[in-house]
């Protein structure tokens, strides 16, 4: 036996290693370091204008933006590139627009006109957008894919995150629980 | 009750595929030795026949269920709905997890009927062990499907009326996705069956590789038409003008796809070389594997992903446990026996074996590369490391590094001779191309000035793999050189894998240039348009005549009119729709598109806007998306170039025959 017959086994060993270790993870529960901390600190500009003197979109999100004096907040990461984002966008508009608590967007790695056509086709949830142009902001959030939505309480601190799209079903059972469970304290 | 005759079918299939999946094996090794007298050999065929009627019958009854709305199965409240069109109804059947496993099992048990139809002049234990080996795999899924993912359980109290079909998926494009999806991932299966059966016998030969041949090219016609038909659909569905999103799902269907390509050329190396043996039965079980994969990343919800069904953490443990059985149980098969494997002849780097070695190498990377960039957020997750997220700027970035010398060589390889060929010789006859190419690259550089190079690039890879190929069909019938009816008997006389291969080489080019064309020239306006109001996009005028609300079978639509002209005159009309579908109360839009030479005109529609001054106007869209078209036409020019080749007479499945055995006739019949 040849040990470069050998090597096809051993990696797809290794891979399934891999594969059994993802598993164990909910996909929509990954724990997130930051779970009971401030939200990290960050500055990004809006959205640039696409078109010479178009104004810029969104008007940018830093730390301090997150204002959580009035309640609970939403903050999700999108992207035009990112398909699943599509499927959980109108959740985030009903929950936008039923006033429950506001939700502010961070756009990962995206160009300004895809940005924006998508937002103009899709809808624009957000109260406020930064433009993480090289995905920086999401590094510091310790993001893993897109889109993401963290809640953050009262006091600012971050009490929960949800990893993929937030389908119909999140939304009932886990996202507007929560809100109201965090928002009575 | 229909439901429960599906239920039982299906127990029995099972059944019969643990029979199918031992006896015939065990037999035909008894028959290597000489004493098969239990006639357990012969068991394949009966086995694999009933097989397919039961899973038939059990796919009927489902289809059944949905087409009469059946309520009281819990597979059909949660995808249908009785005002579901005919044509939904009927692919709602694989329209969700449990449904699609079962077209899974179908498709793999209509294979299996396909060997016992054409594969008569198989050699009988040959027969007997790709047939069982295809049985193993059916007692794999069919334990899963009836143990984690059974579709005909029944509800009690049955409700009034479904969930219905998510509304995107109720659409021509993606009705028909799924089968053909299927047809090339489980095609695979026969690769893997002959690779793994020819380990068990210890022999590769230039029959194996013909036996092996035309299924591989039948996947892969499947699996290209697939690929292309989920694309077009994301293209006008998805209502932004994009056509690959780099979707770990797409991505799942890539991966195999770029596996098989290489599979068929290295298959052509043992064909006619009986060199790569080692290399063609690893491939072989790679892209089953990787299709295995590739349904794994769907199902269980390892990544997420708008395409994947329902995540449950059951199906995932059992999909991984069936992956470790069949990728790790072949691949363990392989390290033992392929160096038992007579190794094959030698050659040298420059010759067409060579060039399609480098073919391979290159598709492997590709396939690689677009695996490691699924997978890497779950690498570093498993090894606890920073938490990453890989788009398309990833994909963007080392898939065309791969691209272009792959291109490159697909033009010089087909010009070098066997064995040993001729590089010089081979870059002199390509001179007019190259000279065709550059100049094809400068005009787009004159045309586009401040354009992205890239652009250049893409136009030029497209150009060299056209002409190339054209030049070596012109020089192979050295039309011009010689009378044209001499050239049309060469022509007559070519095999017709060697037409197939043109065709496909020549897609590919168009479909490169198509993506070019979308990617880099696109030029798109978006604005609130007043009725009358008229836009300009690339020199065609759209102006909004009306819009109408509308009410279609199952959903209410606002549909726009929008006349389209060029230097006044008239080209078209577009009618993009807002949908809203009655039970989900989903908006989806679908986007109005005029195709041409040139490229999609392509509208949709947003929301609507009224001012305080009680004017109203709506979101419009417009795009000019240059040669998209073509990426379809190429797509199905690639199509057409496989079937061409699969319909070659040395590839009818089962023609060929082992040398041995001919002379060993042959010296019967002498006696």
């Amino acid at each position: 036996m040849r040990w470069t017959h050998t090597l096809p086994v051993i990696i797809f060993a290794l891979l399934a290693i891999a594969f059994a270790i993802g598993l164990t993870r909910n996909p929509e529960r990954l724990p997130s370091a930051l779970i009971d901390k401030p939200a990290p600190q960050f500055d990004l500009g809006p959205i640039a204008a696409s078109v010479a003197g178009e104004e810029p979109l969104g008007g940018g999100l830093t730390t301090s933006d997150l204002d959580t004096s009035n309640g609970v907040v939403l903050v999700n990461i999108f992207a035009s590139w990112c398909v699943p984002c599509l499927a959980e966008h109108p959740q985030l508009m009903a929950l936008a627009q039923s006033g429950i608590a506001p939700v502010y967007g961070i756009n990962k790695k995206d160009t300004a006109t895809n940005a924006r056509n998508w937002l103009a086709e899709n809808g624009n949830p957000y109260a406020r957008i930064g433009a993480d142009i090289d995905g920086r902001a999401s590094i510091e959030w310790g993001v893993y894919g897109v889109p993401e939505t963290f809640i953050l309480d009262q006091s600012g601190r971050i009490r929960y995150r949800h990893v993929g799209p937030i389908m119909p079903r999140d939304m009932e059972k886990t996202i507007l629980p929560l809100i109201e469970e965090i928002g009575k304290k | 009750m229909i439901a429960e005759i599906g239920h039982f079918s299906l127990i029995l299939a099972f059944v019969l595929a643990i029979i199918q999946g031992t006896l015939p094996l065990i037999g035909a090794g008894r028959r290597d030795k000489g004493r098969d007298n239990f006639g357990w050999t012969g068991l394949a065929r009966p086995a694999a026949i009933g097989q397919f009627l039961f899973i038939s019958m059990a796919f009927l009854s489902l289809t059944i269920s949905f087409i009469t709305s059946d309520f009281s199965l819990s597979v059909v409240v949660a995808n249908s709905n009785s005002a579901l069109p005919l044509l939904y109804k009927v692919s709602a059947v694989w329209g969700n997890h449990e449904g699609s496993m079962l077209l899974w099992v179908f498709i793999l048990s209509l294979f299996g009927l396909c060997v016992v139809v054409f594969g008569k002049n198989l050699p009988l234990g040959l027969r007997a062990r790709v047939l069982s080996i295809q049985g193993l795999i059916s007692v794999g899924f069919l334990l899963f499907i009836l143990f984690t993912s059974n579709p005909f359980l029944r509800l009690d109290p049955a409700p009034f009326d479904g969930r219905d079909l998510n509304p995107l998926l109720q659409d021509p494009g993606l009705a028909f996705h799924p089968p053909f999806l299927y047809l090339g991932y489980v095609g695979f299966s026969m690769a893997f069956s002959f690779a793994v059966a020819a380990l068990i016998e210890g022999r590769v030969d230039p029959a194996w590789a013909r036996w092996v041949r035309p299924w591989t090219l039948a996947a892969w016609c499947a699996l290209t038409l697939g690929i292309g038909l989920g694309s077009w659909w994301a293209y006008y569905e998805l209502g932004w003008g994009g056509f690959w999103f780099w979707d770990p799902v797409e991505n799942a269907s890539l991966i195999p796809w770029l596996a098989g390509t290489a599979l068929l050329h290295s298959a052509t190396v043992v064909e006619k070389r009986d060199a790569m043996k080692s290399w063609t039965v690893l491939l072989a079980i790679l892209t089953f594997s990787l299709s295995l994969i590739g349904t794994f990343l769907v199902r269980s919800g390892v990544l997420t992903s708008v395409h994947s069904f329902a995540t449950d953490p059951t199906r995932g443990v059992f999909i991984l446990a069936l992956l470790i059985v069949t990728i790790g149980g072949s691949l363990i098969l392989f390290a033992w026996r392929a160096p038992a494997l007579k190794p094959g002849g030698m050659f040298a780097p420059v010759s067409r074996e060579g060039f399609l070695l480098l073919n391979n190498l290159l598709l492997s990377c590709a396939a690689g590369t677009v695996l490691i960039g699924t997978l890497y957020p779950l690498f570093l997750d498993a090894v606890g490391g920073d938490k990453v997220s890989v788009g398309p700027p990833f994909f963007n970035a080392t898939f065309l590094p791969i691209a272009v010398p792959l291109v490159l060589a697909m033009v010089i390889g087909p010009l070098l001779s066997w064995k040993r060929g001729d590089l010089r010789q081979a870059l002199r006859r390509l001179s007019v191309v190259a000279v065709l190419t550059l100049t094809c690259v400068a005009a787009i550089l004159f045309y586009d000035r401040g354009g992205q190079p890239l652009a250049a690039l893409g136009i030029g890879m497209a150009a060299w793999l056209f002409f190339g190929t054209a030049t070596e069909l012109v020089q192979r019938l050295r039309i011009g050189r010689i009378p044209a009816i001499e050239s049309w008997r060469r022509a007559a006389h070519q095999p017709r894998a060697y037409y197939g291969m043109v065709l496909a080489h020549a897609g590919l080019a168009v479909v490169i240039a198509g993506i070019t064309g979308g990617s880099m020239w696109r030029s798109e306006h978006i604005q609130a348009q007043h009725i009358g109001e008229t836009v300009e996009v690339a020199g065609y005028n759209f102006t909004l005549t009306t819009v109408e609300a509308e009410t279609g079978p199952n959903y209410t639509m606002d549909t726009a009119r929008i006349e389209v002209s060029k230097k006044g005159r008239n080209i078209t009309t577009l009618s993009p729709e807002k949908r809203i579908y009655d039970v989900s109360a989903m908006p989806t839009t679908e986007a109005a598109i005029h195709s041409s030479l040139k490229g999609d005109l392509y509208v949709a529609l947003g929301d609507q806007q009224i001012f305080d001054t009680g004017e109203e106007a709506w979101t419009t869209r417009i795009w000019f998306n240059p040669l998209v078209p073509w990426i379809w036409a190429g797509v199905l020019i690639m199509v057409l170039g496989g079937l061409v080749s699969l319909a070659d007479r040395r590839h009818r499945i089962g023609a060929p025959r082992r040398a041995t055995e001919r002379t060993a006739e042959r010296t019967a019949v002498r006696r």
